[in-house]
């Protein structure tokens, strides 16, 4: 009746996940019962979780990467504190739990924290910056919402209803084939993802779609801004790599769930063709991640030196450059496969090519903050530090793109620091920057700068103190996801990326400080304009919030820098525009459609795992009822009166008009 | 959807409403302020989600390459192949192809009776293509040539069935469409679904001709 599912699933035995597990039920439960009591729900239910508006499912992904990256942290805390006490001893988590915890770590904070964290910040801005209403298809992107909130609770069942993955967060066969996993963590790892997956695909889709189709009049492709420009690069990787995720984790799963061969030892199987095809989609995913935080950067380090981004045109062409030229490095994950020194060389060469479209962008951002007036607020702090401690991976990474000493680092903790370098170093401080520069845009209020700077410092020199020995120690010979070691050179070292470990939790601790403080004072970190930062791009020439409708009429976009070409002229006449002739609006309805497939999903996913297959043809049947039911529907918009647009967008222009006269009064 | 279609003048959809002259309207819309018609815009994103499926065809096809010769001692593609069976299926598929075009053609021009008729026909020849494939597939694991046979046959049965899966679902679309035009008529949205309809058939021909070739010729002359 229940498959696999039996009693037995349920750790009773470990104190640790089954804590875990029941502080996160508390809570659950806790802010269920609280939004009920409050009678939040229906406003829950029609303003967000059937939302279709871009800008709040922006929003909602951002929150599911920062709740992951919680848990992601504390795997990270578990792992530094394991290696600190686990000289000459076993620590205090046994290698099961160990090997599970850093498998979680990794599927965790790349699928759950990094993609949905630039998944959201360009769902929130993009179609801002485009000067339009709204993605191509809203109703696909609350699918694909909801999809990546099914993979990310999958995960988090397994915490307490089975286990997770042992096998890292790629699951190399034949360790990941059914004889020697046989357990169902591996096919949690695939079932999640899988679901994920087919979200952020449609994603890709949509992204692309809209990048390339939707604009408003006048942004031509050059000039749009860069944050655009790389969210198409990013979602044009993502429909050319993800397909192939999908393809490979469907023969892992072949291969587990009906005894097929693709990469098992027996019956000519192949577990390197696992390797090349994972790294076909893989490497392409880190430039996924990068490409968006390249673009926020770029955004966040021309507004705050008050000038045009140097070398627009060379930036565009290296984002293009490095889209083409990320699927032609895949190989150098596994120089050691023994392909001989001709095919190394080539993916070894071809990987240290890929650094020079990168440097072109650090030189370009060096080149704006020339002769600019720097104005040092939160996100460029996060800018500075990203461009030193990306330097700091970039050469890391050309070090173990040349074989000879890639043979020597493989798999050691200095390929560990080098990816954490460029992921921490890189993505999160990219996320982090445009989460600070944005947060006023989504929300009306800015985040508080004195606790932001603080938690800046933590995170930065939290990061050196923690990964700078790890280079250390794989330099010292030491293998990853150690359970437990008995060379004395290494304690000291696994000591000191503890502290650095807690040097970032005070940096987390800091975020979250920053967040409540900022919602209790919000009177006063209110932005009435809806330009608190002296924006360039259209996203600031809207209130903050944005209405439903992002603006009331489709803006006129003559050049490059939209928004600030728009002030200008304002400036030197004294005062705004005409006022235009409002027309109603029209908007998608809301729709249950991603939310309702989510839910069947999970049930599918869930039931997959599990093998109990009644529940899964049930849960198809239902998502293919919930499409038919959506196709059936007669009213798919709604429409916004003309008086209402005039009544919101007046608002915000008599704002904009009194901080144009205090500008000149300033001036 | 709402930009262009604010561009686009419509809104709600009705039986007969005005937004059926899509077809008519497609130079005014592009000059609407450079904004896309919302066919344009479905039609493109809809290549870009096929174009990504080839490209997770494309993976089983390298997977199949790399397994093909990985027999482990059992049959081989030319010893399982029977290329009679594969040509009258593929028949079946470009035909099905041809009328899948017809019917295209009669929702555009709005012949509800070349519409139903030309979409029973790709549905039978749909259905007559899977039955082959199917008979094929119990065939050979009848004959102890099933998909845990050897790699090669993993490969093998992945690739094709990933493409018979596809045209399954192209079935269940099919029938759906058939009832969502039976219900509610050549409405915009429904058409729009039509021309995806169309796309995704014929993008299923495009890779049936490469399994064809990769999978049933140069196995079969092996």
């Amino acid at each position: 009746m229940l498959g696999k599912l039996s009693w037995a699933a349920i750790p009773f035995d470990q104190p640790i996940p089954l804590g875990a597990a029941a502080l996160v039920g508390v809570v659950i439960i806790g802010v269920l019962a609280w939004i009920t009591l409050k009678g939040w729900l229906p406003y829950l239910w029609q303003e967000w979780i059937t939302s279709v508006d871009h800008k709040r499912i922006g929003i909602m992904y951002i929150l599911l990467a920062m709740v992951m990256l919680l848990r992601g942290f504390i795997d990270a805390i578990m792992m530094r504190s394991q290696q600190a006490l686990a000289f000459h001893s076993g620590g205090y988590l046994p290698p099961e739990h160990y090997d599970q915890i850093f498998s979680a770590h990794g599927t965790l904070m790349i699928f759950f924290v990094a993609m949905p964290f630039m998944i959201g910040l360009m769902n929130l801005v993009m179609p801002l910056q485009l000067g339009v209403r709204d993605v191509a298809f809203p109703t696909l992107n609350s699918v694909s919402l909801w999809l990546t909130a099914t993979g990310a609770l999958l995960v988090n069942i397994s915490l307490v209803v089975g286990e997770f993955a042992r096998t890292g967060w790629l699951p190399f066969p034949p360790l990941s084939e059914i004889t020697y996993s046989p357990g169902v963590g591996v096919d949690y790892y695939l079932w999640s993802l899988q679901i994920s997956g087919v979200g952020t695909l449609l994603t890709g889709v949509n992204f692309v779609t809209t990048v390339l189709k939707i604009h408003a009049p006048g942004m031509t492709y050059m000039r749009m801004p860069v944050f655009c420009w790389t969210t198409l690069a990013t979602n044009l990787l993502i429909v050319a790599a993800f397909p192939i995720l999908t393809a490979t984790l469907a023969m892992l799963l072949l291969d587990r769930y009906l005894g097929f061969h693709f990469f098992t030892n027996e019956a000519g199987g192949n577990m390197m063709m696992f390797m090349n095809l994972i790294w076909a989609w893989g490497h392409p995913e880190v430039y996924i991640l990068i490409l968006p935080a390249f673009g926020i950067f770029s955004e966040v380090i021309s507004t705050f030196s008050g000038k045009s981004l140097f070398g627009y045109r060379s930036m565009v062409m290296a984002t293009m450059a490095i889209c083409l030229l990320s699927f032609t490095v895949w190989l150098h994950h596994f120089f050691t496969m023994g392909a001989g020194a001709d095919v190394n060389a080539i993916f070894g060469i071809a990987s240290a090519i890929i650094a020079v479209p990168t440097g072109v962008k650090i030189f370009n951002w060096l080149f704006t903050m020339y002769g600019g007036r720097v104005v040092y607020a939160t996100p460029i702090l996060w800018s500075l530090g990203f461009m030193v401690t990306f330097v700091i991976g970039g050469v890391t990474g050309v070090l173990l793109a040349v074989p000879p000493a890639d043979f020597v680092l493989h798999n050691s903790l200095f390929l560990v620091a080098h990816f954490h370098n460029v992921i921490i170093g890189g993505v999160l401080f990219g996320a982090f920057a445009g989460y600070s520069f944005w947060f006023p845009k989504a929300f009306g209020f800015r985040l508080h700068e004195g606790l932001g700077k603080a938690a800046f410092w933590c995170w930065f020199v939290g990061f050196y103190v923690a990964f700078v020995p790890l280079y250390m120690l794989g330099l010292m010979g030491m293998t990853r996801r150690m359970q437990h070691y008995d060379v004395a050179a290494w304690h000291p070292w696994l000591l000191i990326a503890a502290g650095g470990a807690v040097l970032i939790l005070a940096g987390i601790i800091l975020q979250i400080a920053q967040l409540a403080v900022s919602i209790r004072r919000r009177e006063e970190l209110r932005d009435v304009t809806g330009d608190p930062w002296n924006g360039r791009s259209l996203e600031w020439s809207t209130s903050s919030p944005p209405p439903a409708f992002n603006f009331a009429v489709l803006p006129l976009v003559a050049g490059r820098d939209a928004y600030w070409a728009i002030k200008q002229r304002a400036r030197q006449r004294g005062k705004l525009g005409e006022e235009p002739r409002y027309t109603a609006i029209e908007m998608p309805r809301n729709s249950p459609t991603g939310f309702v497939c989510a839910f069947f999903a999970s049930f599918m996913g869930f039931a997959l795992i599990w093998h109990i297959w009644w529940m899964v043809a049930l849960a198809a049947l239902g998502a293919y009822a919930t499409f038919v039911v959506f196709a059936w529907r007669d009213r798919v918009e709604y429409l916004i009166p003309a008086d209402e647009v005039a009544r919101i967008d007046r608002a915000n222009r008599e704002a904009r008009g009194e901080a144009l006269i205090h500008a000149e009064a300033a001036s | 959807m709402s930009t262009f279609e604010a561009a686009a003048g419509g809104g709600n959809l009705n039986r007969t409403g005005h937004e059926e002259s899509w077809d008519r309207r497609i130079p005014a819309e592009h000059t609407d302020g450079g904004l896309m018609s919302k066919r344009i815009i479905v039609g493109y994103g809809f290549w870009i989600f096929l174009l990504s499926d080839i490209i997770m065809f494309s993976a089983f096809f390298a997977s199949y390459a790399v397994l093909v010769g990985a027999t482990a001692g059992g049959p081989s593609g030319r010893d399982l192949f029977n290329l009679r069976n594969v040509a009258i299926e593929t028949a079946c598929l470009l035909l099905s192809s041809f009328t899948c075009g017809l019917a295209s053609v009669g929702a555009r021009t709005r012949r509800e009776s070349w519409f139903y008729g030309a979409m029973t026909v790709t549905c039978i020849l749909g259905a007559a293509f899977l039955y082959i494939e199917v008979h094929e597939f119990v065939g050979m694991v009848a004959r102890g040539a099933g998909p845990t046979r050897s790699a090669f046959l993993s490969a093998f049965f992945t690739l094709v069935g990933c493409h018979g899966v596809h045209v399954t679902a192209g079935l269940l679309w099919l029938l759906t469409m058939m009832a969502q035009v039976f219900a509610k008529g050549f409405r915009a949205d429904i058409l729009r679904r039509i021309l995806c309809f169309g796309l995704f058939w014929h993008t299923l021909d495009i890779i049936w001709v490469a399994i064809f070739t990769v999978v049933y010729l140069m196995g079969a002359g092996q």
